[in-house]
C-alpha cells in the first residue's frame, strides 16, 4: 500500500510538548498528532511511498533499529482516517 | 422595536431592542456610566412569543443577528435575564475580532489571570472576590484574545453570579443587584464592576497565567501540558473553528508561553489564597 500527502506548506505545524498541533489548510481542521505521525507526514514530501519505504526514509533522520514496517502502516492508516493522508 | 438601549462594552457595541419597558429600564440601571457605541456591532431583540404574549403571561423570545432556533423564551420578569443572554450569544456566535475564550480574565500590575471552566466552576465568583481586593476586573464570561499580539482585552459587563456565589460575594463586601429568583439557572444575581474596570474597558493587557479552578473540592494543584491545556481551550472557545488559521495561531501561541494549573479548592476564601501564592509564584 502506498500513500500520500499534501505538501508540507498544507499545514502549520506547532510542537507544544510531546505532541504536535497541526492546522490541515485544505480541510481547516485541527489535529494533535503524537510521534512519528508528524514525521510521517514530512517523509511523505518526497513523494508517495508505501510502509518499507517511509521506514527506510525516516532511518536517514532517526536511529531506528527496531522499527517494524507494520507499525508505520498501522499509524498511515490512523493518518487515512484523520484526513491528512490518502491511499495512492 | 418599541423600546432601545445600546452599551459600549470592550470591544463591543451592543444595541437592544424590546417590546417593553422593563428589561431596557433594568439595562439603564446596571450600564449606568458605560460609554454609547458610535457604530453597534451586535443586535439583541426581545420581542413577545406571540403577539398576544406582550400583554398576557408576557413571554420574552430573545433574537439578533445570530441565535439558536431552540433559546426557550422566558417570563418578562427575567427580561434582565433575556437581554444579557443574548448578548452573549451574539458575541459567542458573531464575533470574529479576536479569539473567544470562555474564561473569566482579571489583572494585576499589568498581567491578565484567565479562569477557565464550566459553570459553577467558581470562575465568575472568583474574578469578582479578586476585583474586591483590588485586582482589575476584566470581565466573567469572555476573554478576547488578541489576533495579532495575544493581549487579553476587557469585556467588563455585569458579572452574573449564581445561587451560593451570591452570597459569597456580598459577604466579601461586593453589592450584588438585581438578583432574579427562579431562573432556568437558578437564583442569578449581577455584579457591576468597579468604575476603574469601567474606565479602562479598552486597555488590553498580556496574560500570564491560566487556571482551571473547581470549587468544593480539597485544595490541589495540578500542572497541565501545553497540549492538553490547548485542548481544553479549543472546546472552551466559541469561535476557534470559524477563525480557522488566525485562530490556531493565536490559540497555539498563547498555550506556549502561558503557565496552566488545574486547582481544586473548598470554598472562596481558600481559594483567594492560592491564587494569591500561585499568582506569587509566577
Amino acid at each position: 500500500m502506498r500513500y500520500a500527502a499534501d505538501p508540507p506548506a498544507a499545514r502549520l505545524t506547532i510542537a507544544l510538548d510531546e505532541l504536535v498541533a497541526i492546522y490541515h489548510r485544505p480541510s481547516g481542521a485541527t489535529h494533535l498528532l503524537a510521534p512519528p505521525a508528524p514525521e510521517l507526514l514530512d517523509a511523505l514530501a518526497e513523494g508517495p511511498a508505501d510502509a518499507p519505504t517511509l521506514l527506510a526514509r525516516l532511518s536517514r533522520q532517526f536511529d531506528l533499529p527496531d522499527a517494524d514496517p507494520q507499525a508505520i502502516a498501522a499509524r498511515m492508516e490512523e493518518l487515512v482516517i484523520a484526513g491528512l493522508a490518502w491511499r495512492a | 422595536m418599541r423600546h432601545r438601549f445600546s452599551v459600549q462594552v470592550g470591544a463591543v457595541g451592543f444595541r437592544i431592542g424590546s417590546a417593553w419597558r422593563g428589561p431596557i429600564a433594568a439595562l439603564e440601571r446596571l450600564y449606568v456610566g458605560y460609554p454609547k457605541p458610535d457604530v453597534p456591532d451586535m443586535t439583541v431583540r426581545l420581542f413577545p412569543e406571540k403577539p398576544w404574549r406582550r400583554f398576557a403571561r408576557p413571554s420574552v423570545a430573545i433574537s439578533g443577528d445570530f441565535w439558536l432556533p431552540d433559546a426557550a423564551p422566558l417570563p418578562l420578569r427575567q427580561g434582565l435575564l433575556a437581554a444579557e443572554m443574548g448578548m452573549n450569544l451574539q458575541v459567542a456566535l458573531g464575533w470574529r475580532r479576536h479569539l473567544l475564550l470562555h474564561c473569566s480574565a482579571v489583572e494585576r500590575d499589568g498581567r491578565v489571570l484567565l479562569m477557565s471552566g464550566a459553570s459553577g466552576s467558581g470562575k465568575s465568583t472568583l474574578a469578582t472576590m479578586l476585583a474586591l481586593r483590588g485586582w482589575r476586573f476584566l470581565g466573567d464570561e469572555f476573554a478576547f484574545v488578541d489576533l495579532e499580539d495575544g493581549r487579553i482585552h476587557p469585556f467588563p459587563r455585569a458579572s452574573s453570579l449564581k445561587n451560593e456565589a451570591v452570597a459569597a460575594v456580598r459577604s466579601a463586601g461586593g453589592a450584588v443587584g438585581p438578583v432574579l429568583e427562579g431562573t432556568p439557572k437558578g437564583m442569578i444575581g449581577y455584579w457591576r464592576p468597579p468604575e476603574i474596570a469601567i474606565a479602562r474597558m479598552t486597555e488590553a493587557a498580556p496574560p500570564a497565567m491560566l487556571l482551571f479552578p473547581r470549587f468544593g473540592r480539597p485544595e490541589n494543584v495540578e500542572r497541565l501540558a501545553a497540549s492538553e491545556t490547548f485542548m481544553l481551550l479549543t472546546q472552551a472557545s466559541t469561535n476557534y473553528v470559524s477563525l480557522g488559521e488566525a485562530g490556531f495561531g493565536a490559540l497555539t501561541r498563547l498555550v506556549q508561553d502561558l503557565p496552566a494549573l488545574a486547582i481544586d479548592y473548598p470554598d472562596g476564601e481558600a481559594g483567594m489564597m492560592l491564587v494569591d501564592r500561585l499568582w506569587g509564584e509566577t
